[in-house]
């Protein structure tokens, strides 16, 4: 836990004042256990904002579980997690998850799914309105699709769904496994996309904070600030990524 | 404001799907035929129009009672399908209005299977009504909700559930029993013109009441349910 936390920083020089404001995310000794096995085990890590991890590692090693805790979808069974110093549930509409699953509707077309889901996101002043188009033309998708997306490929809706959470203008972006069913040149099209999201002006202030899993890490390795390795359920090491090499 | 935006926009969601699928009301309406078709054969109705009135109510309610427990386990599978679920889980609109948007669309899906049972039932039964049946367009849509309110509840309650279509029935069908008499008893009033309208109106307030109760539990646990583990 202290090599995460030493990493986080090194990555980010601060003093301890401006490091707790700029904390995105503080997880405090995290474990979750499913029965008898131990999906997570006393994980402490802080992310800070602006800054992209990448998370690296083999099948169950913890990772999903990871990130599910941060976005709030599940409880960690001991030890706590703060976004942006609150819980995760009173945070959602600053965090969007997009998990291996496409998260959409199968009978609705992209537009239809992605003004829906933008809907929910209305609170008075909408930072969304008008966006879902926008967020599809970004991802290299046609708005005016009529086909339902039931009937789109593995990457189109690997795309779709990647629109879905960029339109909601989240500081804290949380992607699990989102070049698998990619080919070479759309996964490197989504890196470009996400090394330039994290450019884009957040309403609010602040910056743009990305939390990664992937198993090609050749992919995601251009975009990282720090790369971590789990296994086990545990962090097994975290370094400095290219980004912060540059 | 924001939260009926809300609700209307769940709403409108599940019509579409339902619109594009036709998944619920399609078995709805061909479950609740096979009841009226069965029942309508087990006895001749011209011969016996006094026991025919006295229980085509419990038939009738019977009938929409299981075709909606069909409907509803659906209306949630729609929702962990590409664990859509998550999504909504994470949306910062209130749970309930997700709750509520998904029982109002259930609310109208058996609505039109009741519109297109209604003449149906009558014909097989050959049904002539001695109460006042304008009554029934109160007590239609009062004991809809209240099968409709605790089922879709329920129906989540059992997402994760091995045996989810099993537990809906288990647990929806013991709760449901006071709105069930009530709306049995108020439609069987109104068919065989035995009840007047004070007595009826009893029955009704009993189901307006039932409503009012468990719509309001529901729509306070809904957000337990929905982030429970």
């Amino acid at each position: 836990m202290t090599q995460t936390e030493a990493t986080t920083r090194s990555s980010a020089p601060q003093s301890t004042a401006q490091t707790d404001h700029a904390q995105a995310v503080c997880l405090d000794s995290i474990s979750k256990t499913y029965g008898t096995f131990a999906a997570l085990r006393h994980v402490s890590a802080t992310f800070t904002s602006g800054t992209c991890t990448v998370i690296l590692g083999e099948n169950g090693a913890g990772k999903s579980t990871l990130l599910r805790i941060i976005a709030g979808l599940i409880t960690p069974t001991r030890g706590t997690v703060t976004v942006f110093s609150e819980s995760p549930h009173d945070q959602r509409r600053r965090i969007a998850y997009m998990s291996h699953a496409a998260m959409l509707y199968d009978e609705l077309t992209a537009m239809e799914n992605l003004n829906y889901f933008a809907s929910l996101h209305r609170d008075g002043g909408c930072a969304c309105v008008g966006s879902p188009e926008m967020a599809l033309r970004a991802v290299g998708l046609d708005p005016n699709l009529s086909r339902p997306v039931g009937q789109y490929s593995q990457g189109m809706r690997q795309r779709t769904s990647l629109a879905r959470v960029l339109q909601t203008d989240p500081e804290l972006l949380l992607l699990d496994e989102p070049f698998s069913n990619l080919d070479a040149a759309s996964a490197r099209h989504m890196v470009e996309l996400l090394s330039d999201f994290r450019t884009w002006p957040v309403a609010r202030g602040g910056s743009r904070t990305i939390l990664l899993t992937t198993h090609q890490s050749a992919l995601a390795e251009p975009l990282a600030d720090t790369i971590l390795t789990m296994r086990s359920g545990q962090i097994q090491s975290s370094e400095p990524g290219t980004e912060a090499a540059r | 404001m924001n939260y009926l935006h809300h609700l209307l926009d769940h709403l409108r969601k599940d019509l579409r799907l339902e619109w594009r699928s036709r998944d619920s009301i399609n078995g709805m309406i061909f479950f609740a035929l096979l009841v009226v078709v069965v029942f309508g054969l087990a006895f001749d109705p011209t011969g016996y129009p006094t026991t025919t009135r006295q229980i085509s109510g419990a038939i009738l309610w019977v009938a929409l009672l299981f075709a909606s427990i069909t409907a509803l386990n659906q209306s949630w599978a729609r929702e962990q399908r590409n664990q859509v679920l998550e999504a909504q889980r994470m949306a910062p609109s209130p749970a309930s209005t997700l709750f509520l948007g998904k029982a109002l669309a259930n609310m109208l899906f058996v609505l039109v299977v009741e519109a297109v049972m209604a003449p149906i039932f009558v014909v097989f039964f050959n049904l002539h009504p001695l109460g006042n049946v304008w009554l029934l367009l109160l007590i239609l849509p009062l004991g809809t909700w209240a099968l409709v309110v605790n089922g879709t509840f329920f129906a989540a309650l059992g997402l994760r559930a091995r045996n989810r279509e099993l537990l809906l029935p288990l647990l929806l069908l013991p709760i449901s029993l006071p709105a069930l008499l009530a709306m049995v008893q108020a439609t069987t009033g109104v068919l065989t013109g035995d009840l007047d309208p004070i007595q009826i109106g009893t029955w009704v307030k009993q189901l307006a009441g039932y409503d009012v109760i468990f719509t309001t539990v529901c729509i306070l646990l809904f957000e337990t349910v929905l982030n429970a583990e």
